[in-house]
């Protein structure tokens, strides 16, 4: 099948779906809105300062290169690093795989084994089980039933044969926040060459990053997670960090990505990073208070429901995870989304492959709570109303997708 | 890697019809033929009971109930409308592409979903003869639907198996 091909399924499907009177969106794991703000300066910049090369001698070419420097600049300062430490990426896949691959390709005699927690996101996995196929050693490193990394394991695990440690600052599903600082301690105290990486794309917006306090030597950031543009990222790579570029392409070698950079896209990322670190400590409060009502509400009018994750403090301020019993997760986000809630499920039939998600298993749900997972992600553009609304409406969804099951609670 | 990877899931008219009002859906009383498929853990289940009028073994009535996602609650719902009025034998003939063509087409990562009614269904006539004579249309080797639903139930069974040993030793 092709794009082609679902062209007329597809407008049919939404023509008969139809647009509900209510929505909601809680689906910003999968990406969705964007900061008005980040959308007014990349339309600027479409119209002016990006529209031309940036490596360029002539005046469009300068412009360019001062508009993607100051970009560069602000996103820099809002991670406490310098711009040349800053690589652009088309997004935290792209970063996540040139942090991986680059730093293996760069050693590729010496250090062999990559130690990942067992909950990252795929683009940190797959990369990684690639150059297990070329003779690099991957360990997945087991977390608790929070999500947590065993720092025991961890440590048995690091020796002088580790090119590299990869735990995310806050996990993608289920919101976990690490204490990086104790995982580059236990790292570092063992062998100081090891490079330790960190997924930070769910973690920018939700927690102050510090890219120095945070003791990593590299760092993925993704545009679209603080509610910037689509397909733009960037990679933190530490003064002194040597990469090999996955990307080839260019002439210089001091550039880690070839080709045009993205500059309106690099504008609207710094302009949402900047709204987002501006209300910072607003928004995170805000989130965290919704988030709380959303899942305590849930808690109380629906049975059979499992939090995934941890509680208060050490969660994200806008992950949801809830498993609910006997309840299947495809069948429920379809449901919801007839009543105009959109959210996301780590059920197996909403990812086109057979199996649930890792995170929810790793943790050590069973395979029908992970089926039944729904992952709901707030922005600090949702409302009290809107939530009112999604916990009004959830326990009949549930009700409904229990009803038709020949299993029940 | 395809495109088709890029793209979310459609669903046609009657997918989407079917599983916001489904027809024949809830547990028969008075079935004397049923049987169930998949399980809780794959995340796909369906049960079929069948009301058969003995003698002219003729189905009088169907109903499903389903644990699954929307193609898969389509599907057993569109099965029970299939079988209606069909002989048993006539019944058995109905294959995972009759569903799914019925259903203005599956997508492809759905297919099981049709598989897995027909499955469903034919455990159903299976349960029917337990206790009567063969007849001589129905097969004695199970088919491949039967040997899916089977082979999905056990497969989960041994990964089920393997993530409680993990648990166990961690």
């Amino acid at each position: 099948m092709t794009y082609s091909d679902l062209s007329r399924p597809m407008r049919e499907l939404i023509e008969s779906h139809g647009r509900p009177e209510r929505e909601v969106y809680l689906d910003h794991e999968n990406s969705g809105l964007i900061i008005p703000e980040a959308l007014e300066a990349m339309i600027g910049a479409y119209r002016e300062g990006g529209r031309g090369h940036p490596s360029i001698t002539h005046r469009i070419g300068w412009i360019s290169y001062q508009s993607l420097y100051e970009a560069t600049s602000a996103i820099s300062a809002a991670l406490n690093c310098d711009t040349n430490e800053l690589v652009h990426t088309h997004g935290g896949t792209e970063a996540n795989n040139l942090a991986i691959i680059g730093s293996a390709m760069m050693e590729p005699r010496s250090r062999r084994k990559i130690l990942l927690s067992s909950i990252e996101h795929l683009s940190v996995i797959f990369p990684a089980e690639w150059l297990g196929r070329y003779g690099f050693k991957v360990i997945k490193i087991p977390v608790d039933r929070e999500g947590f990394i065993d720092l025991d394991t961890l440590s048995r695990e690091v020796d002088k044969d580790t090119l590299m440690v990869s735990v995310a600052a806050v996990n993608h599903e289920i919101g976990t926040i690490q204490d990086l600082k104790a995982v580059g301690d236990i790292v570092k105290d063992r062998d100081e060459g090891v490079l330790i990486h960190t997924d930070a794309c769910d973690a920018l917006g939700r927690i102050p990053i510090d890219v120095k306090r945070l003791g990593v030597d590299l760092a993925s950031f993704s545009s679209h997670k603080v509610y910037g543009p689509k397909g733009v990222g960037a990679l933190y790579v530490k003064e002194g960090v040597k990469l090999e570029p996955i990307l080839q392409g260019q002439l210089s070698t001091q550039k880690l990505w070839p080709g045009v950079e993205n500059i309106p896209g690099i504008m609207g990322f710094s302009k949402a990073l900047e709204m987002m670190h501006k209300h910072l400590d607003e928004y995170t409060k805000r989130m965290a208070k919704l988030r709380d009502r959303l899942i305590d509400g849930i808690m109380e009018r629906v049975s059979h429901a499992v939090l995934n994750g941890p509680r208060g403090e050490r969660r994200s301020p806008d992950n949801v995870n809830i498993s609910f019993l006997y309840c299947e997760g495809e069948a429920l986000t379809v449901e919801l989304s007839m009543m105009g809630i959109y959210v996301s499920s780590g059920s197996a039939c909403t990812s086109r492959v057979l199996e649930p998600s890792h995170v929810l298993l790793s943790i050590g749900r069973r395979y029908e709570e992970a089926h039944g997972s729904l992952l709901m992600k707030i922005s600090p553009y949702n409302s009290d109303m809107e939530i009112d609304y999604v916990l009004e409406a959830l326990p009949g969804a549930v009700d409904r997708i229990r009803s038709l099951s020949p299993i029940k609670p | 890697m395809e495109m088709s990877s890029r793209v979310p899931l459609t669903y046609s008219r009657k997918v989407l019809e079917l599983f916001r009002n489904p027809k024949n859906l809830g547990k028969m009383e008075e079935a004397n033929a049923e049987a169930m498929a998949g399980s809780l853990a794959c995340g796909d289940m369906i049960a079929i009971y069948l009301k058969v009028e003995d003698g002219t073994e003729r189905i009088l009535d169907a109903k499903f109930e389903s644990y699954g996602c929307a193609a898969n609650i389509a599907a057993a719902s569109t099965l029970t409308e299939m079988v209606k009025g069909k002989t048993l034998e006539e019944a058995w003939r109905i294959s995972w592409r009759d569903i799914s063509e019925d259903l203005g087409g599956l997508p492809s990562v759905k297919f099981h979903c049709g598989v897995l009614a027909v499955g469903a269904m034919r455990r159903a006539v299976r349960a029917y003869y337990k206790d009567k004579p063969q007849s001589e249309w129905l097969p004695k080797e199970l088919t491949p639907e039967e040997r899916q639903a089977l082979e999905e139930e056990k497969l989960m069974e041994i990964l089920e198996r393997r993530v409680e040993r993990i648990k166990a030793e961690g």
